[in-house]
């Protein structure tokens, strides 16, 4: 924890209350300036950006997993659904990444067929936007949606349900009224897992959004490569981790543990 | 008039064993009926049939002049006591009282669970969840949660097995009380002998999947069909093939003469209201006799005379 966790943390908030260097790096004296920058329209209106793509990322997620779950729970493969739902992992996220771009680019594999099979003139604009950052997203985090549901899902007493439809519930009221309410700890730490992530995410807005969807993930990163303003990349860096850390708690309000 | 609850001739077959066999009922209304068996008999099954939980194989299921059995189980005016409860944790006592009610969109539902909360002595406690109720409250939620829908035929699965031995025998009286007073039908599941007689009007007792013999408690004690039945239901001693219950077995230190055995005391055991003195026969058999605690006392390794009535033997064709 010490290593991993403190250390690093630590250095990060250090780093927000100095100066930048010249050439990259830190230097004293020591400062808030680097947390006055972050009032600048300009960085409130993409931490708000990055704030609604996190939002709409988790709750499609979830939105998606839970009829997945509803769905492993009940089939019989239970284990090779799951498997399935991890198998990506086996690949680097990054690769992954780059397959969707060969598959949503103007001469990608959907636009070429699309064409090929004359139901559009010119190539649909698929890459390089709000829309490509957003299925990124919950292409790489589904499955982080996925398990801690499917943990609540599988724990329910079956016996619930049946009291719900002996009682007058149709499935979907059922759904409604029993399910969904007794999976809330699982959905909770579903949406933290996702939302968190894709608050910070800088490689799927990078290779997908392009220049135009620029999320506080890929300022952080630009500000400790090409603008060498270490300090200020850290307080972003900070700002991040205690919104992660208050929306954690925010969470836990109820006293369960998370996942 | 035809009975309330008709099951015509239902099987069930899972995966590889049947589990209910021809199994042919009849409940009338306001009936107090029980399904007794030893587990894995069937008895769960079929009443998860009635429920709509599972649907049959084959058979018919009628409640009321109509066919039920392809109905899901939120269509059919019967409601179910689980053996677990199966209680709402999310909700309080009330709101899961009221969740059939406001599924039905039923009127006057404040005053309906009121009324169900007096009757099953639960006043003041609407507003707890049942993780902070004891085991007996939670049964009498479940009971309140589905009997304030007035269902045509309450299903109760083992709704006693979950409470402590002393409880049991309280709530069972209650549970007689609440049937009377609500003149809803019953039909109540259970593996304990004592309570399929002590509250049944009527009663079937089901084993491997069949019904072996249904009647009154009487009935079937007195005058069981199968082996079974003679041996599951109560004790019985079993004297070169044929059964006499302990309460009709006689013991003597003199013999009466006609047709009276001799034998060696083995056992006497002490039971309060009655002695349980077990002697073994010179064939071997070995005959328990159930004699009046203030009668008298027989030692181990006394010999005794055993005999009993004729009109008392049970016969079954091998």
């Amino acid at each position: 924890m010490l290593v991993t966790l403190a250390i690093p943390s630590t250095i990060v908030c250090l780093y927000s209350l100095l100066t930048r260097g010249a050439y990259g790096g830190v230097e004293r004296p020591w400062t808030l300036e680097n947390f006055k920058l972050l009032g600048d329209p300009l960085y409130l209106m993409i931490f708000f950006r990055s704030l609604w793509i996190a939002a709409a990322a988790t709750a499609l997620c979830i939105g998606l997993a839970f009829p997945l779950v509803l769905f492993i729970a009940r089939s019989r493969r239970k284990n090779l659904c799951l498997s399935l739902v991890i198998l990506p992992f086996w690949t680097s996220f990054l690769i992954r990444i780059y397959a969707w771009m060969f598959l949503l680019r103007d001469t990608g594999l959907i636009n070429t067929v699309l064409r090929g099979a004359g139901l559009i003139h010119d190539p649909l604009p698929l890459l390089y936007n709000d829309g490509a950052v957003l299925l990124g997203l919950v292409y790489g985090f589904l499955p982080f949606a996925v398990l801690p549901l499917y943990a609540t899902v599988e724990r329910l007493d079956p016996a619930l349900l049946e009291a719900a439809a002996d009682l007058g519930a149709k499935p979907l009221d059922a759904l409604f009224r029993v399910t969904i309410p007794l999976c809330a700890p699982g959905i909770r730490a579903a949406a933290i897992l996702t939302f968190v992530p894709c608050l910070g995410t800088y490689l799927t807005s990078d290779l997908l959004g392009g220049s135009k969807t620029i999320l506080i993930g890929n300022v952080i990163q630009n500000q400790f490569t090409a603008a060498r303003d270490w300090p200020f990349g850290a307080a972003l860096s900070v700002v991040l981790m205690m919104l992660a850390l208050v929306l954690m708690f925010a969470a836990r309000r109820h006293g369960e543990e998370l996942v | 008039m035809p009975a309330l609850l008709e099951l015509k001739q239902i099987s069930k077959r899972f995966a590889a064993q049947c589990a209910v066999a021809d199994v042919s009922l009849a409940i009338e209304r306001g009936q107090f009926f029980s399904l007794l068996g030893p587990s894995g008999c069937g008895k769960t099954t079929t009443l998860r049939i009635v429920a709509g939980f599972e649907t049959p194989t084959s058979g018919e299921v009628w409640l009321n002049g109509t066919r039920i059995d392809h109905l899901p189980p939120y269509q059919r005016n019967v409601n179910t006591v689980f053996q677990s409860y199966a209680l709402f944790p999310h909700l309080t006592v009330r709101e899961n009282i009221e969740f059939g009610l406001r599924r039905k969109r039923a009127y006057g539902c404040a005053a309906r669970v009121a009324n169900v909360l007096e009757q099953v002595r639960l006043t003041g406690k609407e507003n707890r969840k049942p993780d902070e109720l004891s085991g007996g409250e939670r049964q009498r939620v479940a009971l309140a949660r589905a009997l304030v829908l007035e269902p045509d035929v309450l299903l109760l699965d083992e709704p006693l097995s979950a409470l402590d031995p002393q409880l049991r025998k309280q709530v069972r009286a209650e549970l007689k009380d609440l049937q009377r007073r609500s003149g809803i039908t019953f039909l109540f599941v259970t593996h304990d002998q004592e309570e399929a007689l002590s509250l049944s009007d009527r009663m079937a007792v089901m084993n491997g999947g069949v019904v072996e013999q249904a009647g009154t408690p009487r009935e079937i004690y007195q005058r069981p069909k199968t082996k079974f039945l003679a041996s599951f239901l109560g004790a019985m001693n079993w004297i070169g093939g044929v059964g006499v219950r302990p309460e009709c077995t006689r013991i003597a230190r003199e013999s009466n003469g006609n047709g009276a055995r001799r034998g060696l005391v083995t056992r006497s055991v002490f039971l309060g209201s009655s002695i349980h003195v077990e002697t073994r026969l010179e064939n071997g058999d070995v005959v328990l006799a159930q004699v009046a605690a203030n009668g008298d006392a027989y030692r181990e390794g006394e010999t005794v005379h055993v005999w009993w009535n004729s009109s008392d033997e049970l016969h079954f064709p091998e």
